[in-house]
């Protein structure tokens, strides 16, 4: 198995450290994983992204054209990875601020409302918890058990009080996944 | 049960400096190394170690620092980026001139000039054909994972006091900005003043009655002498050819044709190789660890196997011409390579298989 | 009358002056007259005197005294130009046990030298600096250097420095005294017996203050430079009490970190 991940929105909105949660928890689950971000002052207000690789085996490139999965959290990243998630592959969006939604036709499209719920719900620090969360229902490649401790290593110990609330967020991104178009 | 770690490139050589027993790192920020120096202030190593953690004025001052505390038989070391790695090398010759080991890091961002701070590998020339003025080189290692990173700065340090000579480690944006699983060595402690005084007995670290003065100099008014103290550095170099050439083949055995690339460039053609392959391509890779010295030998070996190279890299074009070199423009060697901070993908690398090696 | 012969004249009684063992054997490379060799001896009689042979680590810079581990019968490094204080800083942190200082000319600590000899002072690096000012380059042949006086002649200011175009000359002994990380900063010279006393008395100072570890300490010694000025030696002192020390005037300037007057 190996999945390939984009994950990009605005800076701020979690998206690397959904990315090291996620690697995280890869390790703990003794897989290989890779984590490269976007770097540098393209984060600095403005977009960020960050490519995650999930493998059974040695991984080769963390440099990829294309992608299993793309987990969108606003337009300019609609616009610039819509077109690399491979044919069949997984698009993951919350279309709160999303003006052009994807119009490809051969691949499995999902929105997640998870800025409105975590608005709602007072939730919005973990915010990007909801997306993993609706991420992992569809492709539960990662047990609970390990994101939990990918969540303890991935945190600080002094945010540890917050994993609750962490793994409160997955279950609700469960939940709030909405399939909009299947392949 | 193994120390593993998710761990940034750049933060993994600084864990992996305080643990080989380093006992200084000198620098100064810049994108995208600076999580270099962050790392090492954040573990306040000088509480546990005792390191000493020091923000220079200047990337100058940082490896003249390096050059201090190195001639102190010390294991030191310092990091930068491309511009900064360029100011560092009026030090960097004058280290290799006085024959001091020590640790470079360079996390290379595309140039020239300010140039961009996103990846590159166009330093390839600076690091591996001296860089500062003067006839020297350095052992440079090319780490092509976060666990490289960690790796090479314990070997580094081996090899720098091994041939009493500076040892760059050759990043690039890819590697010391990605986190990867990494499995971090037992702490080292650092070097005591007896061991100090038994391995690096030319270190200036006071006179003592039962010896001579110690002075490091890279002077030599006297011509003669400083020929033949270059004479000397050429003999080390040759040993460093003879003993320490390091590299990785994949799916060579039955190849027809060959990539050579290293750092986050032959992660990529690794994965151009899985997809060449599954077209039905015999293609291999051949990844060179060292880059000084360079893996001539094992090169010029395939040449009489395969039909035609690529070699690919972050630049124009540099490491191509040592490449040629090796196999004695006996088989065809082509460059392929992006740019300017811009990475190249596994399909743009095949493409540029089939273009210029097989159909060309 | 007889001839009196080495011998006689090499008894232990006639023996009024000996050099430290401190320096070496080595005949100095500077030219007759130039204050080097002084500055020199007065350094290495305080580290002996101190019994620091081998707690010292002394850094050399580029310049006149590039040699000056030639001469200094201690571990030395040999800086780039310039670069002394970062060398000196790193030898110190990395072996704060030890007393370190560095020897450096106008042209390395004020000009090519400027970042690092501020920032070296305002950490309050606590080591020693040892600054020969003798308002030229001398080692190069006698160029311009950012001490040089206005209207001083100079062979890439042939008709005088003009400040308009040149710049004015740069007092940095006074510059670093301003930092809180400074903790003794003197003005001397070594060109008559009395200033060579006061200005030994200076650098013991420093030296004690630096194993007290309160900061970095400063001895600038004004000096001459016969050669590159063109004069004889005794011309050579006549003209830098004349001409230098109304400009680089002698004394403290700042003592257990405060400014005098």
């Amino acid at each position: 198995m190996t999945e390939e991940i984009i994950i990009a929105g605005f800076g701020g909105q979690g998206v690397l450290s959904m990315g090291k949660i996620l690697a995280y928890s890869g390790i703990m689950q003794n897989q290989e994983v890779s984590w490269m971000p976007s770097y540098g002052p393209e984060m600095r207000g403005g977009t960020a992204n960050v490519t995650v690789v999930l493998s059974d085996e040695r991984i080769s490139s963390p440099v990829i054209n294309s992608y299993d999965t793309a987990i969108i959290l606003n337009q300019q990243s609609m616009d610039k990875f819509v077109d690399t998630v491979k044919p069949g592959g997984l698009l993951i969006y919350d279309p709160n601020g999303i003006t052009h939604h994807p119009e490809r036709k051969d691949i499995n499209i999902y929105t997640i409302e998870a800025s409105e719920e975590a608005g709602k719900q007072g939730l919005m620090k973990t915010f990007n918890m909801i997306v993993l969360g609706g991420f992992l229902k569809l492709k539960p490649l990662i047990q609970p058990e390990f994101i939990h401790k990918g969540l303890e290593k991935s945190l600080p110990a002094r945010h540890h009080k917050l994993i609750p609330e962490n793994e409160k967020a997955i279950e609700v991104g469960k939940e709030l996944i909405k399939a909009v178009q299947l392949v | 049960m193994k120390e593993l770690r998710l761990m940034k490139g750049n933060e993994a050589v600084a864990e992996a400096a305080i643990r080989a027993g380093c006992d200084g790192y000198f620098g100064y920020p810049i994108t995208p190394q600076s999580e270099v120096m962050e790392y090492l202030m954040y573990q306040e190593p000088h509480k546990t170690t005792g390191m000493v953690v020091l923000q220079a004025e200047s990337e100058v001052a940082a490896i003249n620092m390096v050059y201090g505390g190195a001639s102190c038989g010390k294991r030191v070391m310092t990091s930068s980026s491309s511009p900064g790695i360029s100011l560092k090398q009026e030090g960097i010759s004058y280290i290799a001139g006085a024959e001091l080991p020590c640790l470079i890091v360079n996390v290379v961002r595309g140039g020239p000039g300010l140039g961009t701070i996103q990846p590159a590998q166009s330093d390839y020339f600076q690091s591996t054909k001296g860089g500062g003025h003067g006839d020297y080189r350095l052992l440079v290692l090319a780490p092509a994972s976060v666990q490289e990173m960690a790796d090479f700065a314990g070997l580094g340090f081996e090899l720098a006091f091994k041939y009493r000579n500076p040892v760059l480690i050759l990043s690039d944006g890819v590697i010391g900005q990605m986190m990867e699983k990494v499995e971090l060595q037992p702490h080292q402690p650092r070097f005591t003043k007896e061991e100090i005084k038994a391995n690096t007995p030319w270190a200036t670290y006071g006179k003592t009655d039962d010896r001579g003065r110690n002075i490091i100099t890279s002077l030599d008014l006297d011509s003669h002498k400083q020929e033949k103290h270059v004479t000397h550095l050429a003999e080390k170099y040759q040993a460093m050819e003879e003993n320490e050439v390091r590299y990785e083949e994949f799916q060579t055995e039955d190849a027809e044709y060959l990539i050579v690339a290293y750092g986050s460039s032959a992660r990529i053609s690794q994965k151009a190789v899985d997809i060449a392959r599954a077209k039905g391509i015999k293609v291999g890779l051949l990844r060179p660890i060292t880059l000084f010295p360079f893996p001539k030998k094992p090169l010029a070996k395939l040449a009489t196997q395969v039909k035609g190279i690529l070699s690919v890299e972050m630049s124009l074009g540099q490491m191509v011409e040592d490449v040629k070199l090796a196999v004695e423009c006996k088989i065809k060697v082509e460059h392929f390579g992006r740019y300017g901070g811009i990475i190249p993908t596994p399909d743009e690398v095949v493409a540029a298989l089939e273009q210029k090696i097989i159909g060309g | 009358m007889s001839e009196i012969t080495k011998e006689q004249i090499r008894q232990p009684e006639n023996l009024v002056y000996t050099k430290t063992k401190l320096l070496t054997d080595k005949a100095l490379s500077y030219c007759p007259g130039c204050g080097h060799g002084t500055a020199h001896r007065i350094v290495m009689e305080v580290i002996e005197e101190l019994n620091a042979q081998s707690e010292t680590i002394g850094i050399a810079p580029v310049g006149c005294s590039v040699l000056a581990y030639e001469f200094m019968n201690i571990d030395m490094q040999q800086a780039a130009h310039g670069r002394a204080p970062a060398l000196a800083t790193a030898v110190k942190r990395l072996m704060p046990e030890k007393l370190v200082f560095t020897y450096q000319g106008d042209g390395d600590l004020a000009a090519i030298g400027t970042a690092e000899t501020i920032h070296a002072c305002n950490r309050g690096e606590n080591i020693t600096i040892i600054f020969i000012n003798n308002g030229i380059y001398g080692m190069t042949g006698g160029q311009m250097a950012p001490t040089t006086l206005p209207n001083m002649k100079a062979s890439t200011c042939p008709y005088g420095r003009d400040v308009v175009t040149m710049g004015n000359p740069l007092k940095m002994t006074e510059l670093v005294a301003q930092l809180p990380g400074v903790r003794y900063v003197t003005r001397q010279s070594v060109h008559t017996p009395g200033n060579v006393r006061k200005t030994k008395k200076a650098i013991r100072k420093a030296f004690d203050m630096q194993k007290e570890n309160k900061g970095l300490t400063f001895v600038e010694i004004v000096s001459n430079c016969n050669s590159g000025w063109k004069m004889t030696p005794i011309q050579s002192n006549k003209w830098m009490e004349e001409n230098m020390f109304p400009f680089y005037p002698l004394g403290d300037i700042k003592v257990d970190g405060q400014l005098v007057k």
